[in-house]
């Protein structure tokens, strides 16, 4: 019998109710009184200089209030990087000045070169239209290897080069790393790109700035995944703001993947504006100026080697990555190829030793940073694709090769710094070969064929680091932020209970799945249970949601403030019953006494609390509410297997994904049914950048993908029904839930699984193919196919 | 979008005269024209809506036993009331998503004469007649390269006259982003020969490719044409595919569609 309450129980998702009827509250359904409207003349060219800008005849226009350019910034700090990578070398990677709006170049189509307020939006654009900017275009550096080369042109002048950082990992381990690959029996090499994604997420991006002159405080409203993180960026290192006298409201938040959790220059441009001209001003991103302006993801080129002995065991991986930062460093971005890409190299495996090469390169195309699962994707896809080539080339199973190459023991120490503290990977494997029958494999094969189809199984295995992270080791890693979550619990006099996080929630469904947790600890209904979130007024100071960490850590937060809550409550229970505090013991809802018949209510008691007529006063304040910070001891490593079966359409080059088939580890599970959207969720966007996806740039740094018209966005014909499957369960032994988070395991474990398929079919119509890069469109294959 | 004008006559000789204005455009279901708008690409004085203009709406069979198509009939129409011409009802039904299919128009499509619309392959395979308010068009004479047709400024296609073949099909190859045929292809098997028109493939727009027309003339099977594939040159080259492959789908579409038109 499935449980109907508590963890483990898969009630509807409560916000869906005001998801689905049109009553949510997102940014832009807010309207602040006497709100103006901005619009930003984003440059059309990818790299010029600004000779001048004339702004007369925009002044001129109806409804004009204000035009701001890049001289009215120039005392005010520019966007800041939360994020500073050391090189092999030592040396602090290369930090480039990013203004609110450009000042004397612009760097990439999109870059804001003025911002028009005015009465109306219409009346905005109009007045852009009519701004005389005077653009001297200068050559543009798109490619990465070139914007290396020796007299490439600088993207950033007063940088020394087009070289964010070189950075080496493990540095100390690269001759043994190197040595290995000499004594190898076998090296199997792999070349790929991991191509440039736009998030999309459906809602754009939407900032309203407002400020009260009476109080002297300002109000941001915005599309964001960590209102905390935005107030203390845009307040302490653009505007100068105390964070008592700014306020950050995420409300409704429709999808963030990672691109809504960065401080964005329209937020404190709205901010500093609001303040300007005492009048709150509004900007409502277009879904055009989303793919030129929202960070993009991933994009890295990448060389990978795998050295093995002559019983086919991994001795060394060795790697060497190019990582597009874009135009500008988005505020995580030097983090993803580095410390979210590189401990990630030892995936499932126990191979000894690794060396991991990551040059981050200024280019003038939109800053690229963190995208669902942020790093690891990169590195799973790599991994996963180099494994399945050495055994093709090796003439043995890859799932035999995986599996003899396994980690068995945990804890784990990996030769890329982190400890994987429990998975079992052959657990999820085993589960994996029955859900996706295998044994049929060979019958469907034929029958495929006998269609004039090639048919493919791939299969991949991943490991990621989520529940970001101990604040201690991100700290040492160059991280500007701590990363705990925290959580406050309002315990009301009747009984219910409020909890304020700083886990944003905008799409995960934090509504229905927290308020779980709370009810299994107290024994009551999940629905006496609320979540408040989103609002840097009345919640306490959080890190926000993404690297799957909302459950992990801001859920632990929660639990811990419910313990404090409970030993409270028990104390008061205790007063109530005129018993030892020891005694008592909370069940169903209602505090006894053990090995008595007395009981107390959870409602007497929390009444008791703010009625404190007969209340231990001397021992303990009256009132139930208690506040906890959590911040976790390692990252937690879900772990899966996952297998995909593609047909391929010889004569076109189409590829159908006719199985999927994903046995995720995430520990324990409070809501299996929002832990199976999740999945679902990131298993589309995986098979989105295996398939379709792909934010194409030309030399002169147009993007060529700038809309849907070219940007392939997987819709719900492109996937299948999905196979999902989380009942192997190895629990996280260092969070009081034993969970491990599941936001991104999708989108991570997805794509080598798709293009190991794709390959395995190309190779059973006899095509000597060894790899071709995402997006493997019809276009692309059919070229693979016929040289 | 910037401001414009709007009327929505009820007669095509109001229309017309509409039209006459400077900068005044026909608006037929809007599906490209007002998306082009919004982004500011397009900037008409007046749109001049052809959907009031009840002569101009629904489906017939002519004297002759052409199908008739009014200029403003949906695709939506067509393909429930094209039956006796499943080719094309086929076509109309596979434009677009429901709301494109609802909204949007034969007349808008042709007039709009996009590379990669269906519409075209459909009417210059049937080699059908265009109907304005001032004169008929053959197929052959009406498409003008990309974008480009015969009608003149302020002319209205009001009606498309489709000889009805023996067999026919269309087969779509979508581009994987916008869903617009990458490379269309229909044919269509008359008494008197075979037409085969593409659209998606060629910068010159839709075009007849006769040398599979003269093979499927003499023999209408897939065998006739087994090996057969246009030139690439004059293909076009995108983000989404080669010209050569677009050359080889042309092939590949067409014996599908003289397969499936049976």
């Amino acid at each position: 019998m499935p449980k109907d309450n508590g963890i483990g129980a898969s009630p509807k998702r409560r916000e869906d109710v005001r998801f689905l009827s049109g009553t949510g509250n997102y940014t832009d359904d807010i309207q602040v009184n006497g709100q103006a409207y901005v619009h930003f003349l984003r440059s059309d060219l990818a790299h010029a200089k600004i000779n001048g800008i004339n702004l007369d005849a925009a002044l001129a226009m109806p409804g004009v209030i204000k035009i701001f350019t890049g001289t009215d910034f120039e005392g005010v700090g520019g966007i800041p990087c939360g994020w500073q990578v050391t090189d092999r070398h030592g040396e602090p990677m290369q930090e480039p000045a990013h203004p609110v709006l450009a000042q004397g170049k612009v760097r990439y189509v999109g870059d804001q070169i003025a911002a028009v307020v005015a009465e109306t939006l219409e009346q905005a654009r109009d007045a852009a239209e009519a701004i005389d900017v005077d653009l001297e275009e200068l050559p543009a550096v798109v490619d990465m290897k070139a914007a290396l080369a020796d007299g490439a042109t600088k993207v950033h002048d007063d940088l020394t080069s087009n070289l964010c950082y070189d950075w080496g990992f493990v540095e100390e381990n690269k001759p043994a790393v190197d040595a290995a690959f000499e004594a190898a029996a076998h090296v199997t090499t792999l070349e790929l790109r991991n191509n440039r994604l736009v998030a999309n997420p459906m809602e754009p991006r939407v900032a309203i700035g407002d400020f009260n002159r009476a109080t002297g405080d300002s109000t941001l409203y915005t599309t964001s995944q960590n209102p905390h993180v935005i107030r203390l960026l845009m307040g302490a290192f653009v505007l100068g703001i105390p964070e008592h006298k700014l306020r950050v409201v995420a409300p409704d938040v429709g999808g963030g993947f990672g691109t809504k959790i960065f401080h964005y220059a329209e937020e404190a441009f709205c901010t500093f504006a609001a303040k300007a001209l005492n009048r709150a001003v509004k900007w409502t991103s277009t879904r055009s100026e989303a793919f030129i302006s929202d960070a993009h993801g991933r994009d890295h080129v990448t060389k990978i080697e795998l050295a093995l002995d002559a019983e086919n065991n991994f001795t060394a991986v060795r790697t060497d990555t190019h990582a597009n930062m874009g135009a500008y460093l988005s505020t995580f971005a030097p983090s993803v190829p580095t410390w979210l890409h590189g401990t990630l190299m030892a995936g499932n495996y126990k191979t000894p030793l690794i060396y991991v090469n990551v040059k981050a390169v200024f280019t003038n195309t939109v800053p690229v940073d963190a995208y669902r699962g942020a790093g690891r994707p990169e590195a799973t896809f790599q991994l996963e694709r180099v494994v399945d080539k050495a055994a093709r080339e090796l003439g043995v199973d890859p799932i035999a090769l995986r599996r003899q190459n396994f980690i068995t023991e945990f804890p784990y120490a990996t030769p890329v710094a982190v400890e994987y503290d429990t998975g079992d990977y052959h657990g999820t494997m085993d589960v994996l070969e029955k859900m996706a029958d295998l044994s049929g494999f060979e019958a469907r094969r034929k029958a495929s064929e006998a269609k004039g189809k090639l048919r493919g199984f791939g299969v991949n295995c991943y490991i990621e680091a989520c529940g970001i992270a101990p604040s201690n080791l991100v700290g040492q890693l160059g991280a500007r932020a701590g990363l705990y979550e925290s959580a406050t619990v309002r315990v009301n006099a009747t009984g219910g209970l409020v909890v304020m996080t700083g886990s944003h929630s905008h799409g995960q469904g934090h509504e229905t799945s927290f308020p779980q947790v709370i009810a299994e600890m107290i024994g009551i209904d999940e629905s006496m249970v609320e979540i408040v979130h989103g609002d840097t007024a009345n919640t306490p100071m959080g890190m926000g949601t993404y690297g799957s960490r909302s459950i992990a850590v801001g859920g632990s937060a929660m639990v811990r403030a419910t313990e404090k809550i409970i030993a409270k409550a028990k104390k008061i229970a205790a007063h109530l019953m005129e018993a030892a505090d020891a005694d008592i013991e909370l069940k169903d809802g209602a505090f006894s006494v053990a090995g008595t018949d007395k009981s107390v209510a959870w409602g007497d008691v929390t009444l008791a609390a703010y009625v404190p007529h007969n209340y231990p006063l001397e021992d303990i304040e009256p009132g139930l509410e208690e506040t906890a910070f959590y911040d976790p001891a390692n990252f937690t490593y879900p772990s899966g297997a996952y297998a995909c079966e593609v047909e391929v359409d010889p004569d076109t080059g189409k590829v159908t994904i006719e199985a999927f088939n994903a046995a995720d580890d995430f520990g324990n599970i409070i809501n299996p049914m929002i832990v199976d959207g999740q999945v679902h969720g990131g298993i589309g966007q995986g098979i989105g950048q295996a398939l379709l996806e792909n934010a194409a740039y030309d030399e002169n740094g147009q993007l060529l993908s700038a809309s849907y018209m070219d940007y392939a966005m997987p819709r719900a014909s492109d996937v299948p029904f999905y196979g999902v499957d989380h009942s192997s369960q190895t629990p996280c032994t260092h969070n009081p839930l034993g969970v491990k988070g599941c936001g991104e395991a999708g989108a991570i474990g997805s794509p080598p699984a798709v293009i190991n398929a794709v390959v395995d079919a190309l190779r059973s119509g006899g095509h000597d193919i060894h790899h071709i890069d995402m997006p493997v469109s019809p276009s692309r294959v059919w070229q693979a196919m016929n040289g | 979008m910037y401001n414009f004008d709007f009327e929505k006559p009820s007669t095509i000789a109001d229309a017309v005269s509409a039209l006459g204005s400077e900068d005044a455009q026909a608006l037929g279901g809007g599906q490209t024209l007002l998306p082009t708008m919004k982004q500011r690409l397009a900037s008409p004085s007046k749109l001049v809506s052809l959907n009031g203009i009840a002569e101009m709406q629904g489906i017939c069979t002519g004297d002759d036993g052409a199908l008739c198509i009014g200029g403003a009939t949906t695709h939506a129409a067509v393909a429930a009331g094209a039956g006796v011409y499943p080719g094309l009802a086929g076509l109309a039904a596979g434009i677009g998503d429901p709301a494109v299919r609802a909204r949007g128009t034969i007349g808008g499509s042709l007039a709009n004469n996009d590379p990669s619309a269906c519409y075209p392959a459909g009417a210059l395979a049937s080699g059908a007649t265009f109907v304005t308010n001032a004169r008929e068009i053959a197929a052959d004479d009406y498409f003008q390269g990309m974008f480009t047709t015969a009608l003149d400024e302020g002319e209205i296609l009001t009606e498309v006259r489709f000889p009805v073949p023996e067999a026919s099909n269309y087969q779509k190859f979508e581009q994987p982003a916008s869903r617009f045929a990458l490379v269309g292809v229909f044919v269509a098997k008359y008494a008197d020969g075979v037409r085969v028109a593409v659209t998606g493939a060629s910068e010159e727009g839709v075009f007849r490719w006769t040398e599979a027309e003269t093979a499927l003339s003499g023999n209408f099977s897939a065998d006739a044409i087994a090996d057969m594939a246009p030139g690439a040159d004059g293909m076009i080259s995108d983000l989404h595919g080669t010209a050569a492959y677009r050359a080889h789908l042309v092939g590949v579409l067409t014996r599908r569609a003289v397969t499936a038109a049976g």
